[in-house]
């Protein structure tokens, strides 16, 4: 098969791969942001010195990372819809659809993540910050709002970034349960042409360029938070 | 060194003599996910009526066979980059996956019928049809069908594996399922099936199931002797028999 004759069998395919491209970026996009906004409470629980306050999230925390997404889908999908309570209940019409299913076991799955590098950002900070804070007369939610989050959010930044590829390719399990993300389109596609090789290859490169779009974004965010140390204000 | 090399050389070419003088040995791919016809029993075997018949044609043959599985769409690239040589896995025979591999003649011929809750208002006509979500297992003939005939009008769902397909038409979370008509019928007779029933005609009734090789491989002359012997003898219909009161082929 020359290129061109590769070209021509892609060609008819483009709409469903664009839709499932669609398809992954949503998912992903929706996870990373609901789930980085579940993980503030979450990671400053974590953080907490109490360790009443510690226990909830560090258990939640400890589920999730501790089982493979797939296993969490699974669980989500196919558990939850063998108990007729949950048919029965309000939440149905969305747990019925593997879309919301994805997004609520994906979303869950990365706040934990994400929880886990912002108190690892918080502890980061360095403690003379804190005290200068304190001794400057602000209170402990002053410090925590004006120095603490800042810092932590720009030590945990790459790491954010990170969590986010990781996201993107996790995702590739959400096929699983019949949607037509990326991954699910160039298996429907591969049971009509056989052609595995290349449609996978397509995949691939499809998924190399969403990352490398995602790591320029994320360098020019990290790029606009940075201060200068020797910058006048 | 040199006496070293020429050790090598001669065990490396008595290996390859001796391999003639050995039993052959074949390895027969599955899905092991599709019951009556390929499953995985409580002891871990893979077990079923494709295995029956794939084992009794290597007795004819005069051959070691041994089982291997596979995801069901992984199956065909699994044969051609020889995880195992033949493939009997309830695989219709289609001028798509014809250009991928070659097929033997038929072992058995199937049809394609709905199957949805009992108490359900479920007609098989386009009209009716419209808005229901229908589940089949995905690289399939049915899942093909549905697309080409009513992609349209109805929301198709492709699982992995048929198992799962009826995991979610017990959900309701699917209104009904398009899949073979054997592969139904068994799981309407079982536990899990009492509360469905077949709805309609079987749509398709000239589906025609065959057993993969590689492209040209001389396997596919002998399978297809195999298959005309244990069918002539009789043996093909004492499986039939373990597996269905009716003849299936």
């Amino acid at each position: 098969m020359t290129w061109a004759e590769r070209w021509t069998m892609i060609q008819p395919w483009l709409p469903q791969l664009w839709e499932g491209t669609l398809v992954t970026l949503e998912l992903v996009g929706l996870a990373v942001l609901i789930g980085l906004i579940l993980a503030i409470p979450l990671g400053l629980g974590r953080a907490s010195r109490h360790w009443y306050i510690r226990a909830v999230p560090y258990s939640y925390i400890f589920f999730f990372r501790g089982t493979p997404l797939i296993l969490q889908l699974f669980l989500v999908y196919y558990g939850l819809s063998q108990f007729a309570v949950v048919r029965d209940s309000m939440f149905w019409p969305y747990l019925r659809e593997p879309y919301w299913c994805a997004l609520i076991t994906m979303t869950l799955h990365t706040a934990a993540y994400i929880a886990e590098i912002l108190r690892g950002a918080i502890q980061a900070v360095p403690p003379g910050e804190v005290e200068a804070a304190r001794a400057l007369g602000m209170s402990r939610s002053q410090a925590l709002q004006y120095i603490i989050l800042p810092r932590a959010i720009r030590i945990g930044l790459p790491a954010y970034g990170n969590e986010v590829i990781l996201m993107l390719k996790a995702s590739a399990v959400v096929y699983t349960v019949t949607l037509m993300d990326l991954m699910g389109v160039v298996r429907t596609i591969n049971s009509r042409t056989y052609q595995f090789e290349l449609f996978f290859l397509v995949a691939g490169l499809i998924y190399l360029t969403i990352t490398i779009l995602f790591t320029q974004v994320f360098k020019l965010v990290e790029r606009w938070l940075k201060i200068e140390a020797s910058r006048k204000r | 060194m040199k006496s070293y090399k020429k050790v090598l050389l001669a065990a490396a070419a008595s290996l390859f003599m001796s391999v003639p003088a050995m039993a052959e040995t074949l390895r027969i791919g599955t899905e092991g996910a599709y019951p009556p016809f390929n499953m995985i029993n409580s002891d871990g075997e893979v077990v079923g009526f494709d295995i029956d018949i794939g084992m009794a044609l290597c007795e004819e043959m005069g051959v070691e066979c041994t089982v291997v599985t596979s995801d069901w769409d992984g199956l065909i690239p699994a044969l051609n980059t020889r995880r195992f040589d033949f493939l009997i896995a309830g695989m219709s025979i289609t001028d798509e996956r014809k250009q991928a591999v070659d097929f033997t003649e038929p072992y058995y011929t199937n049809k394609l019928q709905f199957v949805a809750p009992k108490k359900s208002d479920f007609k098989v006509d386009k009209a009716s049809l419209e808005g229901k979500t229908i589940g089949t297992q995905r690289a399939t003939l049915a899942g093909q069908w549905l697309e080409d005939n009513l992609g349209d009008v109805v929301t198709i769902r492709l699982y992995d594996t048929q198992e799962n397909v009826y995991l979610e038409l017990n959900s309701g979370r699917i209104d009904g399922a398009l899949a073979d008509k054997f592969v139904q019928h068994d799981w309407l007779e079982s536990e899990a099936g009492q509360a469905f029933e077949f709805k309609g005609e079987p749509v398709f009734d000239d589906d025609e199931i065959g057993i993969a090789v590689r492209k040209g491989d001389p396997l596919r002359e002998r399978l297809n002797k195999a298959l005309a012997a244990i069918i002539e003898d009789g043996t093909y219909e004492e499986i039939n028999a373990k597996y269905f009161p009716f003849s299936i082929r």
